[in-house]
């Protein structure tokens, strides 16, 4: 006989079950999502993911070959890129894009910080709406939370130290030596220099006498390169660890050749941008490397991770299409976990026309 | 307290009187400034006043002296041009493309297509103010974001590299004539070609009388309308003209090419003497001004001075500037009331 | 912007002075008003077409969090070029304000002391601002870029190339968790309390009428006993405040600060209150009309994000919005000149037609 009195305890009981499962299925969840060096629990990558690239700013050209990279990656994975970033290179300009990676449940989020501590609030949420974080280009800096993978174009400290021994080569060791630079708040930048600045110490015939900004505007940079060579006229060697600095020096000096008695160029620079230069002289070797693998290699570590199928453990691997598969490298000083693309790619005479990029 | 000026007189009606004379003061200042900057960086450093040097700081000040030569002209109206760095941008991109892809377009095609989409921009700006009776400020923020809005949706991310351009225009960014740079003759051509076109057209000295008095301008019967509509359309084809310069110059342009240029040309036009309030000013002393800001920023370097005390100079500068002319303009004032007090009941 | 050279009004009056009454004041401004309610209903029915989440709670959060600064920032802004004059100095006042407070933070000092520092340099700021243009009487367009180069200048001084973060976790939260218990950020209501605050001072109280003749007349309003320049110091003075204080905030929501924090933004303020219907001119607008603006940009830009539209197409939206908006009201006029004109001419013989010319 069923008076109301059982109904109520059935319902009850059902609503009981029910809340506890939920709970149970929440709390279940959250431990996944906050033991992030818990190993890979699957082995393919799912399909459909959508991953939101922020890159800088949705200009800027090295950025806009990384992204196509990406894209790349989640079309060969039967996925989707979506890329939304601002115009300004301010952190301001990438929450927006954060916010709109949340808002349409993305897989994960590959990002490129203009500020290294700026992003971590959102980017935090995002990971806890279960949203991977991988970092690239330009790493993030929060300290505990989220946890991230870092893409490294190169070793950092490779990046700075090979520089410091192409320049070293190129001008017999001995000599002044200034650093043309983007902005002065860049994270890789400011990494890369103080790399360099620990190479030199190898070289005790070699002073670095400066660095100055150019902001990755060809104005500024040109401005500043002037007052420099004003400034330092002994000056052996100049650095510019940008592809838009290295390019406006490179402008200068090809139409200076007098320069060139004295001086030497070198630092990161885009084969396309700088095959001119190489060429005709101006520039004997720079290095990089390829902007579009190391998108490539973004997305594929943002599906992984997205899909189970890659962990931020120290040791583990993931596959990286044709790239093959990486290795996951352990937290060192301030970087957390990372994946480091390849070494340093050196352009010369003998290979830059080989280059789309 | 309000005064009545009257607008500046025709030259040829009276001898120099002391209006004109410390107007002339102005430039000297500024040319002045410019020799002891010079100076005194060159006693640091002696290497800072080789010839290489020199046409560093004419180089490097070229652009924004283009740029303020049209700025004057607009700011002499009463009205400001906001949009003159994203036409740089706009027009440099366009003819850049154009080269990549037609590689043997000449080379003076180039600079009449950069020249004309700069005055496109020009006119709309004009016609904008004039007709739709829209202040400038407004109008020129508005274009601002539009153009270069539209110049990064045809840009699109890409660059235009060194080797799309024909070194014939590249010349032009770095060939010298008896060791002046091109890029500082051509700009020293404009600025005297406008500058004699201010003080002996009736034209444009309206120019000035509109800025002055906008009402007492109207009621002489300038045509104040078509006179502010030239001065946009100007000084968009100037900005157009300085976007084909930046081309030549750096070989190279992206989306952010000429970004934040309108206020820097602002800064360097007051500082050159230009009220901003129109009716006083000269296009050498604007472009005086940019020299003069570009000095400051390579003396700072070649001093050793980090680069990072830039701006708080350029901007300390900036308000110095602006009160000076204040005194100035209040010492003319004064002497204007002495020298016509009989006239001041009209 | 208001000159004490010559009157600043064409021959044919823009608006009769005798309408400064509340009730004509509010005619004249509503239509403007009720056509930003419209857009911004528009505006909310195009985000929801595109995003059926867009009217979400979540989505307010983020609009207001974004817009917060900007937003708060308008304010005495408003009110400044209400009164004729204008200042560009404003995201450099938060620049700065951020900066010193990071730089006081990070030497140890106690974070409540390091704001209070922070608000006494924008009011400092905002005194140079207020002396130099109404005591000394410079143009204020020509000061407050004086000051914009000043103020960030100084703060590239101080923290170039440096990024300061570690700010106490109970402040940051304000730039991920809404208030308790409702979707709204914490910038979000500061500023709408400061909107009220504004509005009744503008709209009702003696000192709002002084600044509406201020910028109307402003002859007549110092013989009619306002005092003009101490009205004025103390406008930037506030505004110099509570940029520091917009500066604070966006310190605090993204838990870092570096030297061009709020970079460019000025433009966008600006372009916020014009689009809000108050006149480039002075004399007119309301506070409603700017929150209406703050709604109508913060939707469409997050909406225009949401969509994955081009960034530099959200700034063409921008653009045209802000040409329309005084496109608008200014047809309206031009109109009834060219009619005004046309009856002229049929009624009257023109000067050069008459026999004593």
């Amino acid at each position: 006989m069923h008076t109301v009195r059982t109904v109520r305890r059935k319902v009850t009981l059902a609503l009981a079950v029910t809340l506890v499962c939920t709970v149970a299925a929440c709390s279940s969840s959250s431990t996944t999502t906050t033991n992030p060096t818990a190993a890979a629990t699957a082995t393919t990558v799912k399909k459909g993911l959508t991953v939101y690239f922020i890159p800088k700013d949705t200009q800027n050209p090295y950025e806009v070959i990384a992204d196509q990279g990406g894209q790349r990656a989640l079309q060969e994975l039967g996925g989707k890129v979506v890329i939304s970033s601002g115009t300004a290179d301010t952190a301001a300009a990438q929450i927006p894009s954060i916010q709109a990676a949340i808002q349409a449940h993305a897989a994960a989020i590959v990002i490129a910080g203009n500020d290294p501590s700026a992003l971590c609030p959102s980017l935090n949420q995002a990971a806890q709406a279960g949203i991977k974080i991988v970092a690239f280009d330009s790493d993030i800096a929060c300290a505990s939370s989220p946890s991230h993978l870092f893409i490294n174009q190169a070793n950092t400290e490779k990046i700075g130290t090979s520089q410091i021994d192409l320049l070293a080569k190129e001008i017999g060791s001995k000599g002044e030596i200034a650093i043309l630079s983007a902005a002065a708040s860049a994270t890789n930048q400011n990494a890369w220099i103080g790399y360099m600045k620990q190479q030199l110490k190898k070289y005790p015939n070699m002073k670095l006498v400066t660095t100055v900004y150019g902001n990755d505007d060809p104005a500024t940079s040109l401005t500043v390169l002037q007052g420099l060579l004003s400034a330092y006229p002994n000056l052996r060697g100049i650095i510019s660890p940008t592809t838009v600095g290295i390019a406006t020096a490179a402008q200068y000096l090809s139409t200076h050749k007098s320069l060139l008695s004295h001086l030497t160029l070198t630092g990161l620079g885009l084969p396309s941008k700088m095959k001119s230069y190489v060429h005709d002289g101006t520039v004997k070797e720079f290095e990089l490397w390829n902007p579009d693998n190391l998108g490539y290699l973004a997305g594929y570590a943002a599906a992984g991770l997205a899909s189970g199928s890659a962990s931020l453990q120290a040791g583990s691997k993931f596959d990286a299409g044709k790239l093959n598969s990486y290795t996951v490298l352990a937290p060192s000083g301030t970087t957390g976990p990372s994946v480091v693309l390849g070494p340093p790619l050196v352009f010369n005479a003998s290979n830059v026309d080989k280059f789309k990029f | 307290m309000s005064v009545i000026t009257a607008p500046a007189p025709a030259p040829t009606d009276r001898p120099v009187s002391r209006l004109e004379s410390l107007l002339r003061a102005r430039e000297l200042g500024i040319a002045l400034a410019i020799i002891v900057v010079f100076g005194l960086t060159t006693l640091n450093n002696h290497a800072f006043a080789h010839a290489a040097s020199i046409q560093q700081l004419l180089n490097g000040a070229a652009l924004i002296a283009l740029l303020g030569v049209g700025e004057t002209l607009v700011i002499v109206t009463r009205n400001v041009d906001l949009s003159v760095g994203s036409v740089v941008g706009l027009s440099a991109y366009i003819i850049g493309d154009l080269f990549k892809h037609n590689h043997d377009m000449s080379v003076v095609l180039g600079f009449v297509i950069a020249i004309a989409v700069g005055a496109a921009i020009g006119a709309i700006n004009g016609l904008v103010t004039t007709v739709a009776r829209v202040p400038s400020l407004v109008v020129t923020l508005a274009m601002l974001y539009i153009v270069r809005g539209f110049d990064g949706v045809i840009v699109n991310g890409k660059t235009i590299d060194p080797d799309s351009i024909p070194t014939a225009f590249t010349a032009v960014g770095y060939r010298t004539l008896f060791g002046i740079p091109w890029l500082a003759i051509i700009v020293a051509v404009v600025v005297a070609a406008v500058g004699y076109a201010m003080r002996s057209f009736r034209s444009s000295r309206d120019l000035y009388a509109i800025g002055s008095n906008p009402d007492a301008a109207e009621l002489a019967g300038i045509p104040a309308g078509r006179r502010v509509f030239t001065a946009f359309l100007i000084s968009g084809a100037l900005a157009g003209l300085a976007g084909a310069l930046f081309l030549a110059l750096h070989a190279q342009i992206d989306v952010s090419g000429g970004s934040g240029y309108e206020l820097t040309v602002v800064a360097a036009v007051v500082v050159g003497g230009v009220a901003i309030f129109g009716g006083s000013g000269t296009v050498l002393g604007a472009a005086l001004g940019a020299v003069l800001l570009n000095t400051i920023n390579q003396a700072l370097v070649a001093s050793k001075v980090s680069s990072f005390w830039n701006g708080a100079i350029a901007g300390g500068l900036l308000l110095a500037a602006i009160a000076f002319d204040r005194w100035l303009s209040l010492r003319v004032a004064r002497s204007l009331q002495s020298a016509e007090g009989a006239h001041r009941d009209l | 912007m208001t000159s004490d050279m010559a009157t600043k009004t064409p021959v044919t009056p823009r608006r009769s002075v005798v309408e400064t009454g509340k009730r004509a004041l509010w005619r004249g401004v509503r239509r403007w008003e009720s056509a930003l309610v419209v857009v911004l209903i528009g505006a909310l029915i195009f985000g929801s077409s595109e995003r059926p989440n867009f009217l979400s709670p979540m989505n307010f959060f983020y609009t207001g969090l974004n817009m917060g600064e900007i937003a708060i920032m308008a304010l005495p802004l408003t009110l400044i070029i209400m009164t004729g004059e204008i200042d560009l100095s404003v995201a450099s006042m938060l620049g700065l304000s951020g900066t010193v407070m990071g730089v006081l933070f990070s030497n140890g000092w106690p974070i409540w002391l390091a704001m209070a520092a922070a608000l006494v340099v924008g009011a400092l700021g905002g005194t140079l601002n207020g002396v130099l243009v109404a005591k000394v009487g410079l143009p204020s367009i020509a000061v407050t870029i004086g000051t914009l180069t000043l103020f960030r200048g100084i703060a590239v001084i101080l923290l170039a190339p440096r990024t300061i973060t570690g700010f106490p976790l109970s402040l940051t939260k304000i730039g991920v968790v809404p208030i308790q218990g409702t979707q709204l950020a914490y910038s979000t209501a500061i500023f709408l309390v400061m909107a009220v605050v504004a509005g009744v001072v503008l709209h009702a109280t003696p000192l709002g009428r002084a600044l509406v003749a201020i910028g109307l007349q402003p002859e007549a309003a110092q013989f009619a006993g306002i005092r003009v320049n101490r009205i004025k110091i103390w406008l930037y003075v506030v505004s110099g405040v509570v940029c520091a204080f917009a500066g604070i905030l966006l310190t605090l929501k993204n838990s870092s600060v570096s030297y061009d924090a709020g970079t460019g933004l000025e433009l966008n303020v600006v372009a916020i209150v014009l689009f809000g219907g108050v006149s480039i001119f002075g004399g007119r607008g309301t506070v409603i009309g700017v929150v209406l603006a703050v709604a109508i940009v913060g939707a469409l830009q997050q909406a225009l994000t949401q969509m994955n539209v081009q960034p530099e197409v959200q700034n063409i939206v921008i653009g045209v919005l802000l040409l329309i908006s005084v496109v608008i009201p200014n047809s309206g006029e031009a109109i009834r000149r060219i009619r005004d004109r046309a009856r002229r001419h049929a009624s009257t013989p023109s000067p050069r037609n008459s026999p004593n010319a």
